[in-house]
């Protein structure tokens, strides 16, 4: 395990800029999402690490080496694609044992057959090693993908949307699995997602992404508490954050332009009236759909609670984040 | 009763298709058994009219094929009874067994003719298929357009500049002027039908494989390879066929050392004219090797493209 280093990497494909001047630390052992949509050079930032595509400008250091100019197989790193890139022509077990028995591993049988064993276990996948990689279902061949990566202790894990093609029962159980093997290996991973709920339960630190450059990097909950811009806060909390313009309440540091309340950062009881429009109950807490002066703002009301669509409610915001026109936060 | 089935052909559809392809079968593969009967008749019964369909066979045919034979004395015949049944069957005619015929030799000829360059064709092909699936080369599209554009008159057009290029170079009756020149007619089909068959091959696997601690060459060799093996047997089996039934420049450029066996087979004569049981058993024996070789990978053009491993 390795700390990675990125100093002002930047790639562009012809005249779009996939990665623009991204810096950033990965510690060792830490568990690094980076969120954005697509297009936000998130997959471009691992196939730079991984040496599949060469930067344009910058430097990249893993374990304190400069790899720039190194071959994939020498940089010491394991990915795992989003799509579940299994060899066909192979079984489980051979796709499992291929990156063992490449030349820069050269590992022994015995060796091998034990590590299969062991990442077999971990997947779930232990009866299904003699299949053929083409007889799996999605599900059982992204966990092979994953147990490919596995298999092997890199410097780095880099993964791309390892659990999109899953179905959330799966994604659920593999999340936690992944989380516990990077607590037990103490492994670093950097992984690519825009699955905010994946940023936060796994996370010990995310970096938002947006058209190529690093937008913030820290904590999830530093992320989610204190976003420095109206992008940042609005890539993370589900529903999302509500934004509206300052006048609607007024009451803002100078400069504000717009004003964003979470959903669970809305005092109901006081304040301005708003009308009810939808209730969704999901058991756990109430979603409520407003109406305020022309402006939709979604918030949560416990489940005890019976509103219904044409209710009038009083709300005011509480701890409110101020944006100034270019969308930077104010504080 | 019967459920109707979107995808089931009826019991009548099954039943017309199945009709269909017996009769086909049937048209095509008359000539061929009649090349076949033929090489197991007596000259008199090859060339009778009406043509005889049930007739007492004989293998003189193939003796004829293997062997070269010479008219002796009624004397000599007496003195030297016939050792074994092939002995016997010449004797009939009056003549002797003096030694073995030209057509081992050619057969094997085009063996190392037909195989050597359906290899070469294969191996070139392969790897510049590759390169055009895989690499930004410069004028890739003119560049494949040239490799096509070979095959757009028949090869036999220009025979007199190669025969007169082989002349100059020495290549003429060669084994390796043959197989070159069979290579090139080839590598235009082998490139451009190679480069379908990787260019469907995902990216993903290579780049895995780079990942994984492998070579650019060792992922080509483990991964692209494997999975290309359907279109490589395919494009084989087309080069095969094409250097192993070429006629024209084989009679042009071959006479002797490096003669193959279509030019050869007909030249075949016997007693008062061409020895038509022979020529027929030459043509049978002739048809095994690219059976075989169909066979052989018949498994592979069966097996189909995989799918599945990577969702597109």
């Amino acid at each position: 395990m390795a700390e990675v280093v990125l100093n002002n990497l930047t790639k562009s494909f012809g005249k779009d800029v996939g990665v623009d001047g991204i810096s950033m630390t990965i510690p060792d052992g830490a568990f690094v999402v980076l969120l954005g949509p697509t297009g936000a050079g998130k997959t471009t930032t691992l196939r730079l690490i991984s040496g599949l595509e060469k930067a344009d400008a910058g430097e990249i250091w893993i374990g304190g080496r400069n790899v720039g100019s190194e071959m994939p197989a020498q940089r010491d790193v394991a990915m795992v694609f989003q799509q579940y890139s299994l060899y066909p022509h192979l079984t489980v077990r051979d796709n499992l044992a291929f990156p063992l028995k490449s030349p820069i591993l050269r590992s022994p049988p015995e060796e091998i057959e034990r590590k299969i064993k062991e990442v077999a276990e971990v997947l779930q996948i232990s009866h299904k090693l003699d299949n053929k990689a083409t007889a799996l279902s999605g599900g059982e061949m992204q966990r092979v993908s994953i147990g490919r990566a596995l298999v092997r202790s890199p410097s780095i894990y880099l993964m791309d949307e390892p659990l999109s093609s899953l179905d959330a029962k799966l994604r659920t159980d593999l999340r936690v699995e992944l989380k516990r093997i990077h607590a037990g290996l103490g492994a670093t991973l950097l992984y690519v997602t825009h699955d905010q709920i994946e940023a936060m339960t796994m996370a010990t630190h995310v970096g938002v992404l947006n058209d190529g450059k690093l937008v913030q990097f820290g904590t999830p909950r530093e992320i989610y508490e204190n976003p420095n811009s109206l992008y940042v806060a609005s890539r993370l909390g589900l529903p999302r954050i509500n934004i509206l313009p300052v006048d609607v309440f007024g009451n803002a540091p100078h400069g504000t332009t717009q004003i964003g309340m979470r959903p669970e950062h809305i005092q109901q009881g006081s304040g301005l009236d708003a009308e009810v429009q939808r209730v969704e109950h999901l058991g756990d807490q109430n979603r409520l759909h407003l109406m305020l002066k022309g402006h939709a703002i979604t918030t949560i009301a416990d489940p005890a609670t019976d509103y219904k669509p044409g209710a009038q409610i009083k709300i005011a915001p509480k701890k409110p984040l101020c944006f100034d026109a270019d969308g930077n936060r104010i504080l | 009763m019967s459920s109707f089935s979107v995808t089931e052909p009826s019991r009548r559809a099954k039943w017309f298709a199945g009709t269909l392809v017996i009769l086909y079968a049937l048209i095509t593969m008359v000539p061929l058994a009649w090349i076949m009967l033929t090489g197991f008749k007596s000259p008199s019964d090859a060339i009778s009219y009406p043509p005889k369909v049930f007739f007492e066979p004989t293998l003189e045919g193939y003796v004829n094929l293997f062997t070269t034979r010479t008219r002796q004395t009624p004397e000599f015949l007496a003195a030297n009874p016939p050792e074994n049944w092939y002995e016997e069957i010449v004797r009939e005619y009056d003549m002797v067994i003096v030694g073995p015929s030209k057509f081992g030799e050619r057969f094997l000829n085009s063996v190392i003719i037909g195989f050597g360059s359906t290899f070469l064709s294969i191996f070139l092909g392969t790897l510049s298929a590759y390169a055009f699936s895989r690499f930004k080369i410069p004028l890739a599209d003119d560049l494949l357009f040239f490799i096509l554009s070979t095959r757009m008159m028949p090869p036999i057009a220009v025979a007199i500049p190669i025969f007169l290029m082989y002349r100059q170079l020495g290549l003429s009756d060669t084994h390796l002027g043959m197989i070159l020149l069979y290579t090139g007619v080839n590598i235009s089909l082998a490139v451009w039908l190679l480069k379908g068959f990787i260019d469907e091959i995902p990216l993903e696997y290579e780049e895995a494989a780079l990942i994984d601690g492998y070579t650019r060459f060792q992922a080509f060799y483990k991964v692209v390879l494997p999975q290309a093996a359907t279109g490589i047997a395919s494009t084989a089996i087309f080069c095969l066929i094409f250097a192993w039934n070429e006629y024209a420049f084989a009679v042009l450029l071959t006479s002797g050392t490096a003669q193959t066996a279509p030019p050869f087979i007909p030249t075949i004569i016997g007693v008062g004219g061409l020895d038509w049981p022979a020529v027929a058993a030459g043509a049978t024996i002739f048809l095994l090797p690219v059976m075989i070789f169909t066979i052989l990978l018949r498994k592979h053009l069966l097996r189909g493209i995989t799918f599945g491993a990577v969702r597109k």
